[in-house]
């Protein structure tokens, strides 16, 4: 056997590379790095239909992901789904409060998201402020039903 | 008739009999660790048998099973045009199951046989007896290290596999494939989950840990003390630390990935 110097440093290179691996698959792997940074303030948007939005779904503008669904609540009154959005901190006091909220889905069969579209309001979000402009997620069986009934209203027309 | 019921119950009685040794021998395992505090020295030259020998053979494995999961991953998802979602489908199958099951089943046939067949041996040469005449506990002071040897070495080992095999899916989803650099990392960095996926990875690796070793340990201490008894034994931990290892995961999948 090897003498015992050797052994002690071979074992605790053991447990800094095992270690190492683990913070490689927390840290490069998860989720971690993107949903590490937890502040940034949340604010709320009300929509018909989120369709198939789920919480940490992105939400993106102009493309970029600047923060993530936090929340989905239904509201029993209005009958409306609350979806409450986390900004990242570095977009505060940058967003205008008169922003648009869509849903929109990445690709035909991916995941989908929100969508923030900038208004034109001096006056920014902040914590706990809401989104009044809103617009519901597509649902391709409803686009289906409507294009079929114009189209069947359209042959009726001719005849 | 008659004779055939004895058979029975003899193999009823005896299997019950090998269980309640298994699980004393384990009680004693566990109520030794805290005399191990005061001799560190023991762990340590355990997690060098046990793990730092072991590291060639899991480098290599995770390495090849991340460039086979890359390769198989791509001809699949190419058909849907979604080979973005490569490093998703390579992370996820590495850290969710083959990662601590493949490890745990390496694991089982490099360093729990060569328990098995050490601990057999050392029984069979009366080495244990000896320990025993001189008024030193041979759980304490034999078996206890290897057994937490074991129980640390394991998710060290089931790391290192998913973090080479998600390298060796890059290399060949990336590297050779052309599938896109950013994409590949931040699908995945979008879909795995810390608790629910790499947390859940580690909580398997330590359960195999701890039966593969249990079981090796049990299965050496218990050996009939020949030869062949030693050869027997260490057939016998490959295949239960298999089956104990294949069925406790799908019951701790079912468990944790449940809904």
């Amino acid at each position: 056997m090897t003498n015992n110097r050797t052994i002690e440093i071979l074992v605790g290179a053991f447990m800094a590379v095992g270690l190492l691996a683990l913070f490689f698959l927390s840290m490069q792997v998860s989720n971690l790095s993107s949903s590490a940074n937890g502040d940034g303030y949340q604010v709320q948007a009300r929509f018909d239909n989120i369709g198939s939005l789920k919480v940490r779904s992105p939400v993106t503008m102009a493309g970029v992901r600047v923060g993530r669904v936090s929340a989905i609540a239904f509201d029993r009154k209005t009958f409306e789904a609350v979806v409450t959005l986390r900004i990242d901190s570095a977009y505060e006091q940058s967003i205008p409060d008169d922003t648009f909220a869509k849903i929109f889905t990445a690709g035909l069969l991916g995941e989908q998201y929100v969508g923030l579209d900038a208004g034109g309001s001096a006056t920014f979000l902040a914590e706990g402020s809401n989104i009044t402009l809103t617009q519901s997620a597509l649902v391709l069986e409803e686009i289906i039903g409507q294009f079929l009934f114009s189209k069947a209203e359209e042959g009726a027309q001719i005849e | 008739m008659l004779e055939q019921l004895v058979r029975l119950g003899r193999i009823g009685i005896g299997s019950l009999e090998q269980l309640g040794r298994g699980h004393l021998l384990l009680l004693h395992m566990l109520a030794g660790i805290s005399a191990l505090f005061t001799r560190p020295r023991l762990l340590v030259n355990q997690l060098y048998s046990v793990g730092v020998l072991s590291i060639l053979i899991i480098a290599i494995s995770g390495t090849f099973v991340g460039m086979v999961l890359g390769l198989q991953g791509y001809y699949i998802l190419s058909q849907f045009g979604a080979e973005q979602t490569l490093g998703v489908m390579v992370a996820a199958s590495l850290v969710r199951e083959l990662g601590p099951v493949v490890t745990a089943l390496l694991f089982a046939g490099r360093a729990g046989s060569a328990l098995t067949a050490e601990i057999g041996l050392m029984k069979a040469t009366e080495q244990l007896s000896g320990l025993e005449m001189m008024a030193v506990n041979p759980v304490k002071r034999i078996l206890t290290p290897r057994f937490l040897a074991g129980f640390i070495a394991m998710p060290m080992l089931a790391a290192m596999f998913s973090a080479l095999g998600v390298m060796g899916g890059y290399f060949v989803g990336v590297g050779l494939l052309g599938v896109d650099d950013g994409a590949f990392w931040s699908q995945m960095q979008a879909k795995i989950d810390l608790y629910d996926d790499v947390l859940n990875g580690v909580i398997k690796s330590l359960v195999f840990g701890f039966v593969c070793t249990w079981i090796a340990l049990f299965q050496g201490y218990n050996a009939v003390p020949t030869s062949e008894g030693v050869s027997r034994a260490t057939t016998r931990t490959v295949v239960h630390s298999s089956f104990a290892v294949l069925g406790l995961d799908f019951i701790l999948t079912a468990l944790m990935f449940g809904e």
